[in-house]
């Protein structure tokens, strides 16, 4: 069965919410990576890593930009750890309609964290390198997947699609679809 | 292309509600680099000398530095200039946070605001967008209750304000503008804003900043949070430091009067550090810098606030009372907003008064009998102006006056209106002295700081701090080499040491760069991670303008002579050049005048202390001179002071 699994290293970036003091170096540094020329240019509302803060009620939470939704969730949670109070939207990710978060300024593009990807790799992401009071810390693992695609759930949908609107209209789309490229 | 600054001023004024966008002149940014040096040319250029600091032509200056918005870390205090109430001269209060770098992001280096609005507003500042809004539901809230009502109206966690409480609304001189864990804290310009009836500033910004040499000023900027990290001589070691002996054995209690030497012992230690593991949250840092300086306080039955600097013990300290006290009262007065230096002085003061049967039981019916009782009653007297407290909240020189009846000899520890810190010394120290008489910003821990305060006794060990000594310029290093314990150093050093610390600090404040990385913490261990001479590569590499230490320099001195030039033009002159009168036991008053004399000698002015025409032309600021000339200020022909004009009258 091992020789199906695939090694993959997966690329963690570890928060301590305690050591966080609200700096947002890892912002500055962030949007200063990703600009072009690197470095150029600086502006946090860029950076695919942002500071979630309520500083009197002592919420610091760093939280980096992950998938884009085109719909807001609903029925959001709303936490309370250590007697304090967290929103849901504190420690997710997500580039969605509900809010400014990890949308470029300009263009309302979605943002996402690329780890720093780089040529040559650089030792860890901006945002850890400057984060000295130690809130953030860079780590990398090693998880073995079974990649082995699966076709039965493409089959569910489609035959939910066959059953609502008929297997011609599917074939129909379909080629309409692959016309367009 | 500018780099670093974004080019542009917004002009607001209140009294017509119009806001513009200005593009400013790179000439000036080549001249006065930024933060105040720019906004002493604007106030230069704009309020006649006549001016009364509360009226609708007072113009009220919030500077961002030339490097905030930049990724060079620390950079993020705004300068907050205008006219005093206190003093009726020129101030320059500077808070940090992360007010500066947001307002850059939204498009613009400075905040202009003149007029007056007829009712409480507010301004919002979303990058183009600028809007004065209605503040009437704001009026009497608390700086931070002000700034969190205000989020949420707007929506946005990520606004940055700047507000007054119930002291800037009610005009008291010693009121603040509060900005999240800082404040612009000095000579009253929380009652300028208040006067203008601008409550709070709201800013949101999401432009880029540009930098003219990216990949090399990044180098810089990433090897320095480590520095800065890992350098125990930067940052406000008072956050971190539990043993307080220094302050409360040294520093004078109550109205600047008493020492308690051995006060601090274990017993006390234990006590105050469980105090503090109770109602303290959090260490907090200011924007791109990696000390944490300020912590949240979270006191039983307060408002939460951020503490910082020597207010943990002030109020304290001047009522003699236990640490519990200081916590309690400052859930108040961050809320009013008032300086934590100078309000407990004036409290202190009225205390005195009340013991010295100046004042009485009809200006203070049903007086309390221990010190935070009265300190509670004198808070809500002052920032309500209420009865005696509506003298009292014109600050200890006003107040002393206004009493009269001997109240005048209890104003013992202010400079040029301004309360002093309350310490009480031996014998004279000639830098200090030179220092506490010329520094125009009033508040020693604003001009000292790259010299240190007294001499190594081991020689060897004053050998190795001069080797490592990268912050300061040859002469210092001869000059703290010689300087054995208990004698004086010769009258040059001390010209030259008060000149150094002063410039540092006007670097500072054109700059944005924290004090607590640079101007003020060379003299504690010699190693700012900013000083004279790697401040202008990163200049350089952030502005594009080509800058060497000589080249900062001057630009730092044209900065102190404007300054200088704006008090001048206020009455400013030598005979109230004095440190207070009691601050040190042992005096020398001619070798003091001599002193002053060399040190005005030095910087190039008259015997009066006023710029002459020469130092002005060397500095590009002919239009000072010319000015001062039309005023009789300075005479044509020598450039030399013109006496009838000297009297001088603050």
């Amino acid at each position: 069965m091992s020789d199906q699994l695939k090694k993959k290293i997966v690329k963690e970036i570890k928060v301590d919410l305690d050591k966080c003091i609200g700096c947002r170096a890892c912002e500055v540094a962030c949007s200063g990576f990703h600009a072009t020329p690197k470095y150029s240019s600086f502006n946090p509302s860029r950076s695919r890593i942002r500071v979630v803060t309520d500083m009197l009620n002592d919420v610091y939470v760093p939280v980096r930009a992950g998938e884009y939704t085109s719909a807001e969730c609903t029925g959001r949670h709303s936490f309370k750890i250590d007697g304090k109070q967290y929103s849901e939207c504190s420690f997710c990710p997500t580039s969605c309609p509900a809010r400014d978060l990890f949308k470029e300024p300009d263009s309302g593009l979605p943002l996402k964290c690329d780890m720093c990807e780089d040529i040559p790799p650089l030792s860890e992401p901006m945002c850890v390198q400057v984060c000295r009071p130690g809130a953030l810390t860079y780590e990398e693992r090693v998880e073995y997947r079974d990649e082995t695609p699966s076709l039965g759930e493409m089959e569910i949908g489609l035959q939910a699609l066959v059953d609502k609107h008929g297997m011609q209209k599917v074939l129909d789309s379909f080629a309409r679809m692959s016309k367009k490229g | 292309m500018r780099y670093a600054e974004t080019g542009f001023n917004l002009e607001v004024d209140l009294s017509s509600g119009s806001v513009k966008r200005v593009a400013t002149d790179q000439k000036l940014t080549e001249l006065h680099l930024g933060g105040q040096g720019t906004a002493a040319k604007i106030l230069w250029d704009s309020v006649s000398p006549e001016v009364e600091p509360l009226s609708p032509e007072n113009i009220l200056i919030f500077s961002t530095g030339l490097l905030h918005g930049t990724p060079i870390p620390g950079a993020n205090r705004t300068s907050v200039s205008t006219f005093s109430p206190l003093t009726n001269l020129y101030v320059n209060s500077l808070m940090g946070g992360w007010f500066g770098p947001e307002l850059k992001h939204a498009g613009y280096d400075k905040i202009v605001v003149r007029g007056k609005a007829a009712g409480l507003v507010y301004l919002y500042i979303h990058n183009d967008n600028v809007e004065l809004r209605d503040a009437a539901h704001l009026q009497g809230k608390g700086c931070q209750e002000t700034a969190a009502l205000i989020q949420q109206e707007l929506k946005d966690q990520k606004i940055q304000v700047a507000a007054i409480g119930l002291a800037g609304e009610n005009l008291v001189n010693m009121a603040t503008i509060e900005h999240a864990n800082s404040s612009a804290s000095r000579h009253g310009v929380g009652a300028v804003m208040g006067s203008k009836r601008l409550k709070a500033i709201a800013v949101r910004g999401t432009k880029d900043i540009n930098v003219a040499q990216p990949a090399e000023l990044w180098e810089m900027c990433n090897k320095k949070y480590q520095e800065i990290y890992d350098n125990k001589n930067c940052g406000d070691p008072m956050a971190h430091d539990h043993n307080e002996s220094f302050h409360v054995d040294n520093f004078a209690w109550g109205n600047a009067r008493t020492r308690r030497q051995g006060y601090w012992n274990k017993e006390r230690e234990e006590k105050w550090v469980a105090k503090w593991k109770q109602v303290r949250t959090r260490d907090n840092g200011c924007y791109n810098c990696p000390k944490d300086c300020h912590y949240s306080i979270s006191y039983p039955g307060r408002q939460k606030y951020f503490l910082k600097c020597f207010n943990k013990l002030t109020y304290s300290m001047a009522a003699f009372e236990e640490i519990d006290f200081n916590y309690d009262i400052l859930g108040l007065t961050s809320a009013y907003g008032l300086d934590g230096f100078s309000t407990p002085q004036v409290l202190a003061f009225a205390v005195e008064l009340y013991e010295a049967g100046i004042l009485t039981d009809k200006e203070l019916p049903e007086f309390p009998s221990d010190g935070a009782a009265r300190f509670f009653y004198l808070l809500e007297k002052v920032v309500r102006r209420e009865g005696i407290g509506d003298v009292l909240a014109n600050g200890v020189y006003s107040a002393a006056r206004q009493i009269g009846n001997g109240a005048e000899a209890f104003d013992h520890n202010t400079t040029k209106k301004v309360e002093q810190v309350p310490l009480k010394l031996g014998v004279i120290n000639y830098p200090f002295f030179l220092m506490y008489c010329t520094g125009e910003k009033m508040n020693i821990t604003q001009i000292e700081g790259s010299f240190p305060q007294a001499p190594i006794a081991d020689a060897e060990k004053r050998k190795k701090f001069v080797e490592n000594w990268d912050a300061a310029p040859e002469r210092f290093k001869k000059w703290y080499l010689e300087w054995e314990p208990r004698q004086h150093m010769p009258i040059e050093a001390s010209v030259n040491v008060c000149d150094w610390n002063e410039a540092m600090h006007y670097v500072d404040d054109a700059l944005g760069t924290c004090a607590w990385l640079s101007s003020f913490r060379g003299q504690f261990g010699g190693s700012p991670p900013y000083h004279l001479f790697n401040l202008p590569k990163f200049i350089s590499l952030a502005t594009g303008v080509d800058l060497d230490p000589d080249g900062l320099l001057e630009i730092s001195r044209r900065n102190r002579n404007l300054v200088r030039a704006l008090n001048i033009r206020r009455g400013l002159r030598r005979d109230v050049e004095k440190p207070p009168e009691d601050h040190w036991k042992k005096r020398d008053p001619e070798m003091e005048q001599k002193h002053l004399d060399a040190y005005y000698d030095f910087k190039g002015w008259t015997n009066d202390g006023i710029p002459t025409r020469d130092t002005l032309g060397e500095l590009g600021l002919d239009y000072v001179s010319e000015d001062f000339i039309q005023r009789r200020i300075l005479t044509a022909d020598d450039g030399t002071s013109s006496r009838e004009t000297s009297a001088g009258n603050v």
